[in-house]
């Protein structure tokens, strides 16, 4: 009987989470905020409460995790990074101060010590990727001037993600003020040796795995990933960077097949990964959350709109471009849900876990709807 | 040819864009996924792109083949991508210079530099695999495959031998 409650379970978040993906390419949204309330309404304290099926969504859950680090980091090469980190300093510069202090304000005048208010600064500067990216080429924006300006900001955004969680991750374990700055040397050494070699042997690594064989290539890549994810880990610098760093490796044609093998992978154990954060946030805490989080989202929407329009128009960009670059960037998502869920399976702090997933729900939906608007308004002001 | 810009789009693709014959400005969004959108700039809004076309990767072979491109030179540029340390050229043959009137083979350019000639093209047509016995003329274009550093010799061997 253990075996059929364990199918039935699984089928049925299974079940839900192909609802809700139905539902959001329905209205042509990002599944995300739909598979965290999902998550809140089947997790502890929900409509339904999981019992046996519960563990392995915790494993699928972490490999959603290593799964949606790695493709992202598929996204780019070495060199873009580098080049858009050279091109574009000034620029990563106002994003982070602008978004990050809200964040650690807030943490800070919540009362939760500094390192989960480090974390919610995270949370709050991030913007999503995937979002952003799936919504510009949606709306049409991919020819558009500012959206080079756009896209530097959240390569820099991923750049900085990938210091700042082996950072936030040390902090974490904390100790003494030598062992953290030890543990800090440890883990800026780590990712430095890991982009280097993915810098350098990147081709080399892309070829030696490549194969005509799928099946041949999809097992050398995710020997390869998992295996950084494991090293970084053992090394205190958190899976989700060794599987970022992993990404950047892959180049050229390994990393095209790579993509679409994984890119349906990935979707199934990422929407399991938010899916498990909802699970985990109990509802009851969800209304003490609120306030906070929606005088955060406010303030998340006018620092990103902020950002947009600054970055752009150091770009030349004119004032519908700026407004369109704004826009574009308010949308959070995946990653702030990463951050806040390293925070809370460290026992960080658990008001983050609640705070995170409303401040993502929240901004999720409005980014997209705030671009369409704008896109909306300059369709009707302009003969086409 | 007009000149055309190129923009990076991190972890899209790339943006090439061209003011054409009559003015409009025209940009091409190469998606790594193959994709390949037709942009149009015009209006107030200097920013803005008006899409005119979403190729997928065989539409865009088709289409631009029936716009008259050489299949030859873009099967090569993604060689160049794929293989490390190679480099793809295409060299003028001065029409004043040793090879007018000679063969591949007279160059020697294989053995002295280690290059390979791999088209050769005159006027709007395009000799691909030429062998050693072929007829070059002034003006002719040689499209190159080989290391950088030879590739600058051979230039430098077509003009002086």
């Amino acid at each position: 009987m253990h075996d059929a409650t364990f199918l039935l379970e699984l089928g049925g978040v299974i079940l839900l989470l192909a609802i809700l993906a139905r539902a959001a390419s329905r209205f042509g949204f990002s599944p995300i905020p739909l598979y965290l309330l999902g998550g809140l309404a089947f997790g502890q304290g929900g409509v339904v409460p999981l019992v046996t099926a519960n563990r392995f969504i915790e494993a699928g859950a972490e490999i959603g995790l290593i799964l949606l680090l790695f493709t992202l980091g598929l996204e780019y090469s070495a060199s873009e990074l580098v080049d858009a980190m050279r091109s574009n300093a000034v620029v990563g510069g106002i994003d982070l101060a602008l978004n990050a202090l809200p964040g650690l304000a807030a943490g800070l005048l919540l009362g939760w010590g500094l390192v989960p208010a480090i974390f919610l600064a995270g949370v709050t500067y991030i913007s999503s990727s995937g979002v952003i990216a799936r919504m510009l080429d949606e709306l049409g924006w991919m020819g558009n001037r500012e959206t080079p300006f756009v896209l530097a900001v959240l390569v820099i955004e991923d750049l900085v993600m990938a210091g700042f969680l082996p950072l936030a991750s040390v902090l974490l374990v904390g100790g003494t003020f030598v062992r953290v700055l030890l543990s800090i040397g440890v883990a800026a050494l780590v990712v430095i040796v890991v982009l280097t070699i993915a810098a350098r042997y990147g081709p080399a690594i892309s070829r030696a795995v490549f194969s005509r064989s799928d099946e041949a290539l999809l097992f050398g890549i995710l020997a390869v990933l998992l295996l950084t994810a494991g090293v970084t880990e053992a090394f205190n610098v958190s899976a989700a960077v060794g599987a970022f760093l992993a990404g950047i490796a892959f180049s050229g044609p390994a990393a095209d097949r790579a993509r679409s093998l994984l890119v349906p992978l990935r979707s199934v154990f990422a929407g399991t990964f938010f899916l498990f954060f909802g699970f985990e946030v109990d509802p009851g805490t969800i209304p003490g959350a609120l306030p906070a989080a929606l005088v955060l989202a406010a303030a998340g929407v006018a620092t990103k709109v902020v950002t947009g329009w600054a970055v752009a128009r150091r770009g030349g960009i004119g004032p519908r471009g700026r407004a369109r670059a704004a826009a574009a960037l308010i949308a959070r998502g995946e990653f702030s849900i990463v951050i806040a869920g390293i925070a809370v399976a460290e026992g960080a702090e658990p008001e983050i876990g609640p705070l995170a997933a409303v401040y993502v729900l929240l901004l999720a939906i409005c980014g997209p709807l705030a671009a369409r608007f704008v896109d909306r308004r300059a369709a009707t002001s302009t003969p086409a | 040819m007009a000149e055309v810009s190129t923009t990076a789009l991190p972890g899209i693709g790339i943006r090439y864009e061209f003011v054409a014959h009559d003015g409009h400005r025209i940009g091409v969004v190469h998606h790594r996924s193959g994709v390949r959108e037709l942009v149009r700039y015009e209006g107030d809004d200097p920013d803005t792109s008006y899409d005119l076309l979403r190729l997928g990767p065989e539409d865009s072979r088709t289409l631009a083949e029936l716009l008259g491109a050489s299949q030859v030179s873009r099967d090569l540029a993604e060689l160049e991508r794929d293989v490390e340390g190679l480099a793809i050229d295409r060299l003028p043959l001065p029409a004043d210079g040793p090879f007018h009137g000679g063969t591949i083979g007279d160059t020697g350019a294989r053995t002295r530099t280690g290059v390979s000639i791999v088209a050769v093209l005159r006027g709007d047509a395009a000799h691909p695999a030429p062998g050693p016995e072929f007829g070059l003329l002034g003006g002719d274009t040689l499209v190159v495959v080989g290391t950088p550093r030879g590739i600058e010799k051979l230039a430098i061997l077509l003009r002086s031998g």
